[in-house]
């Protein structure tokens, strides 16, 4: 090796490694959930909580939300017939068994073929990855108050993202396994 | 000369931009039997309590505030005309809101007697 090639080669190095240990990274950008890209469900679903990515779920569960919008968890989430029809086909087509992001791929393998939760909450991979953390910061926290407020302390979870480095718990701050 | 009627016209447009979607369910509500409407009824059944919950339980009972959603917390945006001027302009929208929520505070239908009170007190709000 002729020495003028070493400091090109040293970086080129240098590249390599920094690009394996994002690649490696747990929390490495853009491989969360897709975030939502349907105006129509973020309109109907987000006026009265956060439009939850259809990552988050397997398509089969979507599909029992979708057949119970009359009693949605206790409220009605009534639809009409056109826009029942599109958002249904959004959720199941971007659910997280029918997709790739790393996230729910994750989601999707944590169930066995003949769960199909209706809540995210009780996903067996968010419900692992939430264990450690006291009911005072969640449940008891006035600020969060539950599993399912996800923006309250996933700073970036509107872009899909649910990086650990971007959590910020209110009357905490970040946390830390 | 010519510009006044026009400005004559678009402002008269534009009260009426407001007050035409109420209007036209007003008068579909007449149309099924009900009638006539009263705000103070309204208001009343706003705060009536005896289903899972009241109206004002997630918008507020003032209207000029906005309200928050008694389940998840998601901020409401206030329901008085006065300081929101996209309420009660969109017949679908209102209706939309009127099945899902009547059925959720009530767990029934509202009756075009209920549905026309309503409007008739949120509009002067």
């Amino acid at each position: 090796m002729h020495i003028k090639h070493f400091w090109p080669l040293l970086a080129g190095i240098g590249l390599v490694a920094t690009s394996l240990s994002v690649v490696g990274d747990d929390d490495r950008r853009g491989s969360g959930v897709a975030p939502v890209s349907l105006p129509l469900y973020q309109q109907e679903c987000g006026s009265c909580h956060f439009a939850y990515p259809p990552g988050l779920l397997p398509a089969r569960s979507w599909a029992q939300v979708m057949a119970g919008l009359g009693d949605h968890f206790g409220d009605s989430a009534a639809l009409d017939a056109l826009d029942q029809q599109a958002i249904q086909e959004y959720l199941l087509y971007n659910a997280a068994d029918r997709v790739k992001e790393r996230r729910a791929v994750k989601i999707a393998r944590s169930l066995r073929a003949d769960e199909a939760p209706l809540r995210i909450s009780e996903v067996p991979y968010i419900v692992q990855k939430h264990r450690a953390i006291p009911a005072r910061l969640i449940k008891d926290n006035a600020k969060v108050g539950s599993l399912s407020n996800c923006t309250a302390c996933h700073t970036r979870a509107d872009s899909g993202s649910f990086s650990e480095r971007e959590i910020d718990i209110p009357g905490y701050g970040a946390w830390d396994d | 000369m010519k510009i006044l009627p026009i400005v004559i016209v678009f402002l008269v447009g534009l009260s009426s931009a407001h007050a035409g979607a109420v209007d036209e369910l007003l008068q579909e509500y007449r149309s099924q039997g009900a009638g006539p409407f009263s705000a103070e009824a309204g208001a009343a059944l706003w705060t009536r309590s005896g289903g899972a919950q009241t109206c004002a339980a997630c918008h507020d009972s003032d209207l000029r505030t906005g309200g928050r959603h008694a389940k998840t917390g998601k901020p409401i945006a206030p329901m008085a005309p006065s300081v929101n001027a996209k309420r009660l302009t969109d017949r679908a929208f209102i209706e939309k809101w009127f099945k899902r929520n009547c059925d959720s505070a009530w767990g029934r239908a509202c009756t075009p007697q209920e549905k026309g009170d309503f409007l008739s007190y949120l509009r002067n709000q």
